[in-house]
């Protein structure tokens, strides 16, 4: 076993921490994702402009650009919203905006766009015929979406999100620029108190890399059998 | 004009010729190091890319290994193993090579190279392995040796394939540039941080560098689509 200098109790923290903020963002990002694939698939001109904006607007900027800015951004509103609400209604209010809430707020708008697009694909890929016998049969909407929409699109959308989380899962690394103590900010302070960049990094190049090796599988495993009963043509 | 552009402008005290002139150079670093690393992760991807599809497994083993690591891992926590890294290997410091290295700019161009060649060596595998096995077999009948039908009739058709996923990669490295930034470059990012913390405005620092980060982005957007449609001109439907 490699000798961790005593850091290893706050790395493995910092694993847990990166973990936490991954599901947090990705269960944000899903949401986001539906909603803005719904909208562009809508009727509604204004929900079309306003979901492909968010999308566009997004694959723009850089997700660290993104990330300063809801951090620091977040909490200079912040503060001036608790001086409006001291000065107009005496309300005495405080809040601190920590970097988790920045990261997950910033990784899951992130990812959400990029899971529109993804949702959007698969939901077009179900065919439509499906839909109308839901709906001759007296399906109401919300049914026929979880009940034939929504099982059916997983099977398109499965290798989609899979790519995403795995994009999303390196992303995390950079909360620790905005202070978050996650695992590679315990490396950073470790390695730079220690002056031993390879022992400490390297660890954390693996955890990563078994979590993303680890995630590869399930979702080998999840298309397998979301495909269940489909025949592969070759 | 709206009125938030009147009060913007009004409130000049922040966007001066000064600050413009910060962003314009960290705008150059970033080109700089984007357009460098992208350069030498090709030159790097395509040699990779035919060892990656080799079927001796001495070949393609390390290839796949090292585009495993490379893409299994953030590329911040690469940069700061090559950061950190490089200043600690033993002796470096007395070698010519620690003149380049002491230098922020090319450990992050490093570790952006390694980066990149490792996602264009998966794409440009794909777009080799995809090729239709009826053209290998009419190069092969015509007795072209395997160089010239690597050079005649693989690559290019590979190339054609791979240029819509290698425009993502583009994108995706203008992006993941930003954080060079934390190894003390000025890029762009690394600009707006300054003005962030000299005037404590978030919004205008950063928000006016999303925007040049969008103008950039969308500029290789319109010129990868122009080189596709290049490319591909020869599926163009015929219009009389």
């Amino acid at each position: 076993m490699i000798d961790l200098k005593g850091y290893g109790p706050a790395l493995l923290e910092g694993a847990v921490v990166t973990i936490e903020l991954a599901f947090l963002s990705l269960t944000l990002a899903v949401i986001l994702g539906l909603i803005g694939a719904s909208a562009k698939l809508s009727k509604s001109r204004v929900a079309i402009g306003v979901a492909t904006t968010y999308t566009t607007l997004i694959r723009g900027v850089p997700d660290l650009v993104m990330m300063l800015l809801f951090y620091y951004g977040g909490q200079v509103a912040v503060n001036n919203l608790s001086d409006y609400l001291y000065d107009a209604h005496g309300v005495d209010f405080f809040f601190q905006f920590d970097p988790f809430i920045a990261g997950v707020l910033t990784i899951g708008l992130i990812f959400g766009a990029y899971m529109a697009e993804t949702f959007r694909g698969a939901f077009l890929a179900v065919e439509s015929g499906q839909i109308e016998a839901a709906r001759a049969y007296g399906f109401s909407r919300w049914r026929t979406f979880h009940r034939i929409i929504f099982p059916q699109m997983l099977r398109h959308a499965l290798p989609g999100i899979g790519n995403n989380w795995q994009v999303l899962l390196k992303t995390t690394a950079l909360v620790s620029i905005i202070g978050l103590t996650d695992m590679v900010r315990v490396a950073e302070e470790a390695a730079k108190a220690e002056r031993m960049p390879f022992h400490f990094f390297i660890p954390v190049a693996f955890v990563y890399l078994s979590l993303t090796a680890g995630s590869e599988l399930f979702i080998k495993w999840l298309t397998k059998r979301a495909n269940v009963g489909v025949v592969q043509g070759t | 004009m709206p009125e938030f552009i009147a009060e913007l402008l009004n409130r000049n005290d922040i966007f001066t010729a000064s600050t413009i002139m910060e962003y314009w150079e960290g705008m150059v670093l970033t080109v700089q190091l984007v357009f460098l690393s992208l350069i030498l992760g090709l030159v790097l991807a395509v040699p990779l890319a035919i060892m990656r599809t080799s079927k001796n497994p001495l070949i393609n083993t390390p290839v796949w290994l090292y585009t495993y690591v490379f893409r299994g891992t953030p590329l911040l926590v690469q940069l700061y193993i090559i950061y950190y890294g490089l200043a600690q290997i033993e002796g470096i410091q007395q070698t010519f090579w620690w003149d380049i290295f002491r230098e922020a700019f090319y450990p992050a161009l490093l570790a952006f190279t390694l980066n990149t060649a490792a996602y264009t060596t998966e794409i440009i595998r794909g777009a080799i392995v995809a090729t239709p096995s009826g053209e290998i077999e009419a190069a092969k009948a015509y007795g072209m040796s395997w160089a010239l039908r690597m050079r005649r009739i693989i690559m290019p058709s590979a190339a054609r394939r791979a240029v819509q996923a290698y425009s993502n990669e583009v994108i995706f490295m203008l992006h993941a540039s930003a954080i060079a930034s934390v190894v003390t470059l000025v890029d762009l990012t690394g600009a707006a941080r300054n003005i962030y913390s000299r005037f404590y405005a978030p919004f205008e620092a950063f928000i006016f560098v999303a925007l040049l980060y969008m103008a950039l982005t969308f500029l290789l957007v319109f010129a990868f689509r122009k080189l596709e449609n290049y490319l591909l001109r020869h599926q163009r439907p015929v219009t009389g």
